[in-house]
């Protein structure tokens, strides 16, 4: 070091760069991010020099054309007149949707299935061992395809409810009926349920491109304050509890509290069902989930979740069995010490992992192409894609549009495994 | 890191293209193999039969190329593609041509930078129902769920109809016909759509054809063509003139059967000027005299394709209507061989 410190400022040659270890690193480095930055300038400027010769110049433009073509299931509203744009977006929200409903779903099968398979019970955890094995070994495009199969064989077409005039004089039923007092209609089309109407309507407003209706937010704005009454009242009753020793009886007042509010606005409103009714070829009205929703979300939800619960299985394992004895030893039955004591320490090893199998959750759900679910690689990937003869430009937006949720994803569960994360002082 | 490898991809897709586009007549020569698109399995037009082999309607336009530019009808490679990734093969040169029901439009053929043969087939998008649903009219059908192939013209054309006769319907999109016909036996919608030629070759592969009607209405014009990559006028001309030349042969009675006899010289200059025993019409695309003689010998001229494979004595049953020679009151109409 003294040696180093008594060089001669002035003595740098360009040699130095390679031979003196001082340099050499910065030199590599330079090198490496100069070849890296020519080898991308060459390709990309390799590929608008061929897309300019076969005369496709990229645009976005075809974005603010008219679609011409239907989608079967629309959470916004969407006609074929519509923009390519508007269809993507029709796309992103049924991405986002499933992407949802899997996440929420296959957290709850995971830690269920994760914990279970640590269960001092041979059956449940051997069950729960099969379950992991089949799920995660076989390609989640098959289970898709499977969950598919199997809603459209099954279930019966919609011309099976029918029931016409010879089948009463015969006294015939139909080879197939509806649900819970005629309400729901499983078909091989879809499952109908009953849609919720408003007849004394607020209206909606528009944020964007979504709608929102106001009778929606009426009804939960009631629910949150029953609920927020409610636990008010409760905490009360702990308070006079503690201060007393006798609790008072506030059952009916809590109950009163949590329905009070949105039944009001419930009659307000108006508010009543439209129950699904056969016509023509389908059953109509009220809402259809289609089967090619429920197979991609039932795949995904098996598959992914079977990871989750080994992920689960390792963060319970790694708490040290101390924490368990300890919890006995003070007198708290397993299901408590592990609802306490087990899973609060476990999270911090679960969530990391966690994150990941949610954003494979989000890009598997691409695979809803199979079962014609029409999600973004279904709208703007798919269709638009092939409209419109711009491949380049589609697939670049698509994965943008993926990197963009993955990101979000991960930030939103970066944060939360912050606050769960072991607290070091 | 990841995007300059997926940009890399890219390029080095668009070199390929660029170099393939450079002469396809030369790049397929050196290959000595011909690259062709075709479906991925409809019968009567393109299908592998039980040796494995290749059949069809369009599947003949390919062996007919194949003869006239290699002189071997076998010595071609079929890529399947499907009604999505039929433009990206030919457009990246992943075939030199596609043979794959396509329909003539005006945004593929300017947008998408396609040229187009004659069209070998004239289509129409039609409507197929179980019988027991009881419907004879496509104007019967709203509320429907309709099965349709994505990446298609169909898929626009029936949001158009159902807009102009004010009906509603469900679309299900599927990616190959097989996906749509396995969707269709099982229920999973009313009425499938496609070109009305697909659907009778589809319903001649169901267990119970007799149960399934297509429906009178068609509901728009569908030239089905085969078709290259703007920018290769030479490759463009060879395929287009082999197409003719299977329509002229037809129109002047050139059959497999009688072509060695008629090529040893006839009274007809425009035969003996199709089969090359008079002036050299081959050499101004870079091909030999007898081209066209063994384009039509490969399968046969357009009456004896079309009549093998999806005429009235097949299983698909298709009337020759407007696809009749224009002599018999048809649209097959091929330009001058001078």
């Amino acid at each position: 070091m003294v040696s180093v410190a008594d060089t001669p400022k002035d003595s740098f040659r360009l040699s130095m760069l390679i031979y003196d270890t001082r340099y050499r690193a910065i030199t590599i480095q330079t090198v490496i991010v100069l070849l890296v930055m020519a080898g991308v300038w060459w390709l990309l400027g390799n590929l608008f020099y061929n897309l300019d010769q076969l005369g496709k110049s990229p645009s976005f433009s075809f974005l603010w054309n008219r679609a011409g073509y239907d989608i079967n299931q629309t959470l916004i509203p969407y006609t074929n007149d519509d923009t390519h744009f508007r269809a993507m977006l029709v796309g992103l929200v049924n991405t986002l949707l499933v992407a949802f409903l899997g996440c929420v779903a296959a957290t709850m099968i995971g830690v269920f299935v994760g914990v279970l398979r640590l269960s001092s019970n041979w059956l449940v955890a051997r069950l729960m061992t099969v379950y992991v094995e089949i799920f995660r070994n076989v390609p989640v495009l098959l289970w898709i395809l499977v969950a598919f199969a199997i809603f459209t064989e099954v279930t019966p077409s919609p011309r099976d409810f029918k029931v016409t005039d010879e089948m009463i004089a015969q006294g015939e039923a139909p080879a197939a009926s509806m649900l819970l007092m005629d309400s729901v209609a499983i078909t091989n089309r879809g499952t109908f349920i009953p849609s919720a109407l408003y007849s004394r309507s607020l209206g909606e407003f528009h944020i964007g491109f979504l709608p929102i209706s106001l009778n929606t937010l009426a009804v939960l704005a009631a629910f949150v304050i029953g609920v927020l009454v409610f636990r008010a009242i409760g905490r009360r009753a702990t308070a006079i509890q503690e201060s007393t020793g006798v609790r008072p009886v506030v059952w009916w007042q809590r109950l009163l509290a949590l329905f009070g509010p949105l039944l009001a606005v419930l009659i307000g409103l108006g508010f009543h069902l439209e129950y699904p009714t056969l016509g023509g070829f389908n059953f109509t009205g009220g809402i259809l989930i289609g089967n090619s929703l429920m197979a991609l979300w039932l795949g995904l939800t098996l598959y992914t979740a079977a990871f989750i619960g080994e992920i689960v299985r390792a963060g319970i394992a790694a708490i040290s069995k101390g924490q368990t004895e300890a919890a006995h030893a003070l007198g708290l039955r397993p299901g408590r010490t592990m609802n306490l004591v087990i899973l609060p320490q476990a999270l911090r090893v679960i969530v990391p992992p966690l994150i990941s199998q949610y954003l494979n959750l989000t890009k598997n759900s691409s695979l809803a192409v199979a079962v014609s679910y029409m999600d973004l690689r279904g709208t703007l990937g798919g269709i638009t894609l092939n409209q419109t003869g711009r491949e380049l430009e589609c697939m670049l937006l698509l994965m943008l549009i993926y990197l963009v949720i993955s990101l979000l994803i991960s930030t939103g569960m970066n944060i939360y495994n912050n606050a769960v994360k072991l607290k070091e002082r | 890191m990841k995007k300059s490898v997926f940009l890399g991809t890219l390029a080095a897709t668009a070199v390929v293209a660029g170099y393939a586009s450079a002469g396809t007549l030369d790049d397929v020569k050196a290959r000595g193999e011909l690259n062709c698109g075709v479906t991925t399995g409809l019968t009567g037009f393109a299908a592998p039969d039980a040796n494995g082999e290749w059949q069809g309607f369009d599947v003949a336009v390919c062996r007919a190329v194949a003869a006239a530019v290699l002189g071997d009808k076998t010595k071609i490679k079929f890529v399947p593609t499907t009604g999505e990734t039929r433009f990206t093969a030919l457009g990246s040169g992943e075939v030199d041509m596609l043979a794959r029901n396509t329909t003539w439009t005006f945004s593929r053929d300017v947008d998408l930078k396609f040229t187009f043969a004659p069209v070998n087939y004239y289509d129409g998008q039609g409507f197929m129902v179980h019988k027991n649903l009881g419907v004879s009219s496509a104007k019967e059908l709203d509320g429907a769920t309709v099965c349709i192939q994505t990446g298609t013209t169909t898929e626009l054309n029936l949001a158009d109809f159902f807009k102009a006769n004010n009906m509603s319907y469900q679309p299900v999109a599927i990616q190959t016909n097989a996906e749509g016909e396995q969707q269709y036996l099982a229920g999973a919608c009313d009425a499938y759509t496609t070109d009305a030629s697909g659907l009778a070759a589809t319903r001649a592969t169901f267990a119970d054809p007799e149960n399934h009607i297509i429906l009178p209405e068609i509901i728009s014009k569908e030239p089905l063509a085969p078709l290259v990559r703007h920018g290769d006028e030479q490759w463009a001309d060879i395929v287009s003139w082999t197409v003719r030349a299977l329509i002229a042969a037809e129109e002047y009675g050139v059959t497999s059967a009688n072509i060695e006899e008629l090529s040893k010289g006839t009274n007809n200059p425009e035969i003996n000027r199709l089969l090359g025993t008079e002036g050299d019409l081959g050499a101004m695309f870079g091909l030999d005299k007898e081209w066209a003689k063994r384009a039509v010998s490969a399968s046969g001229n357009y009456g004896e394709i079309f009549a093998a494979n999806i005429g009235e004595s097949t299983p698909i049953g298709l009337a020759r209507g407007l696809n009749a020679q224009w002599t018999q009151g048809g649209l097959m109409y091929a330009q001058p061989f001078r």
